[in-house]
């Protein structure tokens, strides 16, 4: 616009005339912090990755291609769902790759690989896109899928082998992992083995006190260091745990689920240990078998699935954690990490129902605080 | 069998004198809903929706004869607000809403009949014989009584113009 | 004491709200308010504030001095305008307004003389000594609003501390907006100005004592602050943390005071008042010098300007020759802003005149901007935590989105201040503000419609019942002559029978 537009006459006076393309109506702010769903979910890769590559390392080949085929899987389904609804493409998001990802990690690493492609097949259209896609499902998909072959398939769901890192003399090679991938394992019983919470299962169910059944069972029933049978994801406890403090310290996760979790398994495995030692685990075994640091970081902290509040997490993450020592110790199936974290799921709506926090200026019923008188009479 | 008989015969003693008691202590005159649907409708009788006025339509809404959508004066807001006390579910997108309109005079057509100005049910229509008539905008509920009363068709109704005060922000898109 | 009072507060409130935005205010707030040549041309609306709209009592034609009034107020929340600079009056009608919708707003086109020339103006002398009524008579003469964006009428509002006896008169020199710093720079170049106003105003309100409060990344405004108050009784300057949205009423009342406003209450009902600075050097001016408010310093700012800066700049410019006289834009803007980018408007157009309640101008690219295709909600949370009044962002888009507007106001929809804090966070760029603006106006669209119902039915009520009344004593009317006639005839009949028989009985 020229500056001194006015010409002496009175023909052009006319006002600012209204503009003629107008800039879409848009809402402030004018300025984003600069996250994304694409990077939430790229950061909790990453914190999977240390604990990952350690259980891909233990369990060798067969491990590896369930872990491609449980995210291809995923991605294929996610694919073909979004073409069938007529949605735009969002595998970008890597949140289907993330549910392949933990899927994977809660399998026994020797599982055939029509197990990894079903589990996904699952955990993403019944688990995720009958409900309307990211966002709008009520459980965890990767625990819906654990959960439904778990109850379909108990057997190969529960076959777990004895560690046999790559490039060791026993370990199977590439070729030998296509078979075991496509037929699935047929177990010797040299690999054959049980995982701790299995194995305390079938023992104490026969009667034998747990020093004699832990002293009795495989030699590699418990190791800090995760050199032991178990599921991917639950050998490299620890490093998981470096993960999961990763994602707390940039704020990806708050504190409250996991330590909830924690608590929940911890203090009733705490308390039945000091009680009664030959029937319940002690509470360090409880945290470091299973998936009890995988859930506790990774799984029920789902934000999807998970209230939204503080005070609602610290709910849902200690029913949780309660529920899991209570399938472990009394129920019958060895670990209970993947039903408690539904049963809490479904309790996710009526926890935020009742959690809401409280509104500035308002009492926690919603009714309006009393005015308070400000009292300076004493002087600034 | 006998004990049967008993209990069941006290049962039904003790259940029909508790529900003959509790009809008769919480008896109503006349169903409550119609009056209070009644009360949130624009009141004008303008006659629009097909019933006689608007304690008919009223009384069609409650009986499920009309929809809550079918005060074109009303509009979404009462729509929704009737819709809310019956707890009936309600698809908005039917709703022909073009927001608020309002009845103007074509000021070069009125021949100052004053047909529209008894028309009115809300004296909303100013104006003398043989004088141009005129609207006042806080009396008209675009009710459209006066339109077919008028013999040159100098009333429209004309959406409320969008100002600053009363613009509304658009609903974004996303979901 | 201090640190465990700090963390029991704390471990009430629950998680630190609010965000921390780039600030982006450097290197415009290094450089010293420059003021503005007179434009040609100014566009001064009618309306700049919250309330009726101010009626002009100029005409076409006629010329005016600086500072002289061209509409007065109407009504008791309203404020008057004055012509910025001294001219002629050379049209009285729409112009687009500063204002997303693009709308017309009503306004008066002034032709500058480029003379520049001031009304004679009136102090108050000796004010501290002057009715408290004086004061807010002079402030709402000068058409003092609130200059940090609010625009509520201060008059009013020292009005209403006064009747409300408040004990606490509150400065809000925050300015947390990012990019935004004329308040600071107002603070660091005129803090004697301030400190001024800050003590008018508290003479006007009865208030006991003043708080100033400043974030702690101002650290130059206060020292500058600290100096202009040192000496002066119960002026005390706090610095506050700086987060946004710090300067929001009531994160500031709780923050300095400690006191929570109600809800649906005002700060006065706590003894509290909350002024802005610029307001208070506007209050300084008006009754020190008699200067009604013509122009206010106004933030330039973006990666699109050539030469971001602060400017003191006469209310009614055209924004495009505000930008054009700071150097003009490097590239076009993705977004015109005025206000700050948290919560400013973005302009339809440059060629808008800049109103009272602008505290800057911001040409932002698009980088700046930062605008992400809207995708789905994964319920991370994040709003929840930033949302500084404790409502959950989420759960109300959701209702709004499904057309549940009820729902919204059941969680708090009517707290909402807008402060963008859940949107700037979502990592799915969901226009969460967008739709909570939406669903207050359509919520208000409606009340406005139940209430036009409302009058309309009475209306009608009166008809109907006005209509059987005269229907009822036409009735009456008739029945009546109805009677009259028939007595009528009855009186007639009777005379005439003593008639008839008198001529019949009469001699023939």
């Amino acid at each position: 616009m020229n500056l001194n537009p006015l010409p002496d006459g009175d023909a052009e006076l006319a006002p600012l005339a209204p503009a003629a393309t107008l800039v879409a109506v848009t809402a402030s702010p004018h300025a984003h912090g600069g996250g994304s769903v694409a990077r939430v979910m790229q950061r909790v890769m990453l914190a999977l990755t240390p604990a990952t590559l350690f259980g891909l390392w233990l369990f060798g080949w067969p491990a590896i291609n369930l872990f491609v085929l449980t995210i291809g899987g995923c991605l294929l389904a996610e694919r073909i769902c979004q073409r069938q609804m007529g949605h735009k493409s969002s595998l970008g998001d890597g949140s289907a790759v993330l549910t392949g990802w933990l899927l994977a990690l809660s399998l026994p690493p020797w599982a055939p690989g029509w197990i990894a492609v079903l589990g996904g097949f699952i955990a993403i259209v019944i688990g995720k896109q009958v409900f309307g896609g990211l966002g709008q499902n009520l459980f965890n998909p990767a625990m819906v899928a654990r959960v439904a072959l778990l109850v379909s398939f108990p057997v190969v769901m529960t076959q777990w082998v004895v560690p046999q890192p790559l490039f060791s003399t026993e370990a199977p090679g590439f070729i030998d992992s296509l078979r075991i991938t496509l037929q699935g394992p047929e177990l010797p019983d040299a690999i054959a083995s049980a995982s701790l919470l299995g194995h305390t299962k079938t023992e104490l169910s026969r009667g034998v006190e747990l020093t004699h059944a832990l002293a009795a069972g495989p030699a590699a029933l418990f190791d800090w260091a995760g050199l032991r049978s178990g599921s991917l994801g639950e050998t490299g406890a620890l490093l998981l745990l470096v993960g999961g403090l990763y994602l707390l310290a940039t704020g990806v996760i708050r504190w409250h689920i996991p330590a909830a979790v924690l608590a929940g398994i911890a203090l009733p495995a705490l308390i039945a240990h000091a009680a009664d030692p030959e029937r319940y685990l002690s509470a360090p075994q409880h945290l470091l078998s299973g998936a009890a640091i995988l859930g506790a970081f990774f799984i029920a902290t789902d934000y999807v699935t998970s209230p939204n509040t503080g005070r609602g997490q610290l709910i849902f993450g200690f029913g949780t954690g309660l529920i899991t020592w209570i399938i472990r110790s009394w129920g019958g199936y060895p670990e209970g990490m993947a039903f408690a974290v539904l049963l809490m799921n479904a309790m996710t709506p009526v926890i935020d129902r009742y959690c809401k926090p409280r509104i500035l200026g308002r009492q926690t019923n919603g009714q309006a605080l009393e005015p308070k008188l400000i009292d300076n009479t004493g002087g600034a | 069998m006998l004990i049967a008989v008993i209990s069941l015969t006290t049962l039904g003693v003790v259940l029909g004198t508790l529900l003959g008691l509790a009809s008769r202590h919480f008896r109503v005159e006349g169903n409550p809903v119609v009056a209070e649907v009644e009360s949130l409708m624009p009141g004008s009788n303008c006659g629009q929706c097909g019933f006689p006025g608007c304690a008919g339509a009223a009384a069609a809404i409650v009986n499920g004869n009309a929809q809550p959508t079918c005060c074109p004066p009303g509009g979404k807001a009462l729509a929704q607000a009737v819709a809310a006390r019956l707890g009936l579910s309600l698809d908005l997108s039917t709703v022909a809403d073009a927001g608020p309109q309002l009845a103007m005079v074509a000021e070069e057509i009125c021949i100052g009949c004053c047909r529209c100005i008894k028309s009115c049910p809300s004296d909303a229509i100013l104006g003398g014989a043989k004088q141009i008539h005129n609207v006042l905008r806080e009396a008209c509920n675009g009710c459209a009584s006066c339109i077919e009363r008028c013999p040159t068709g100098a009333i429209g109704l004309k959406p409320v113009p969008v100002t600053l005060q009363n613009w509304v922000w658009p609903n974004p898109t996303s979901a | 004491m201090g640190i465990f009072d700090k963390i029991f507060r704390q471990l009430g409130r629950g998680e630190p709200w609010g965000v921390h935005p780039d600030e982006h205010k450097r290197p415009a707030s290094e450089a010293p308010i420059r003021t503005l040549p007179v434009p040609p041309l100014l566009y001064i609306p009618f309306s700049q504030h919250v309330g009726a709209a101010a009626e002009p009592i100029v005409h076409v034609g006629q010329k005016v001095l600086k500072g002289e009034c061209l509409a007065v107020a109407k009504g008791t929340i309203s404020a008057p305008v004055h012509a910025s600079t001294s001219g002629e009056i050379i049209a009285i009608g729409p112009i687009t307004a500063p204002h997303p919708s693009g709308l017309e707003i009503m306004a008066i086109t002034l032709r500058s003389d480029m003379e520049d020339r001031w009304l004679p103006l009136e102090a108050i002398v000796d004010p501290l000594a002057a009715a408290p009524e004086v004061l807010a008579r002079q402030v709402a003469d000068a058409g003092i609003v609130g200059l940090g964006g609010a625009t509520f009428p201060a008059s009013v509002k020292l009005g209403l501390g006064r009747r409300s006896g408040i004990k606490t008169l509150i400065l809000n020199g925050s300015e947390c907006e990012p990019y935004l710093s004329c308040d600071d720079r107002l603070m660091r170049e005129r803090a004697d100005g301030v400190i001024r106003g800050a003590v008018l105003m508290r003479h006007a309100t009865g208030a006991r004592e003043v708080r100033i409060g400043i974030e702690d990344n101002k650290p130059e405004a206060i020292v500058a602050m600290r100096a202009a108050a040192a000496g002066v009784a119960d002026v005390s300057i706090c610095v506050v943390p700086a987060r946004y949205p710090m300067g929001s009423d009531r994160q500031l009342i709780i923050e300095l005071t400690g006191i929570e406003v109600p809800a649906e209450a005002r700060a006065a009902d706590v003894g509290v008042l909350v002024h802005n600075v610029g307001t208070a050097h506007a209050i300084h001016q008006a009754i020190d010098l008699g200067r009604p408010l013509v122009s206010r310093v106004m933030t330039l700012n973006g990666a699109a300007l050539r030469q971001p800066g602060n400017y003191e700049v006469l209310i009614g410019t055209v924004v495009d020759d505000l930008i054009a006289f700071s150097g003009g834009m490097r590239n076009t803007p993705a977004r015109l802003v005025m206000g700050g980018p948290m919560m400013g408007q973005v302009l339809p157009s440059p060629l808008v005149p800049v109103v009272k309640g602008c505290s800057g101008i911001l040409a932002l690219s698009a980088e700046e901007v930062a605008q992400g295709e809207p995708g789905p909600c994964i319920r991370c949370g994040s709003c929840t935590k930033a949302c500084p009044v404790g409502l959950l962002p989420l759960e109300m888009n959701a209702r709004i989105a499904a057309g549940a507007l009820d729902g919204a106001v059941g969680l708090g929809l009517h707290d909402c201040i807008g402060c963008g804090c859940c949107a700037y966070v979502c990592p799915s760029h969901i226009p969460l503000v967008q739709a909570f603006n939406h669903a207050k106006g359509e919520l208000a669209a409606q009340a406005r419609i139940r209430q036009r119902n409302e009058a309309t039915r009475k209306l009608a009520q009166a008809r109907t019942e006005r209509l059987e009344r005269e229907a009822r004593e036409k009735a009456e009317a008739a029945a009546r002559r109805a009677a009259e006639r028939k007595a009528q005839k009855a009186r007639d009949a009777a005379s005439a029978a003593p008639e008839q028989a008198n001529s019949e009985g009469a001699p023939a």
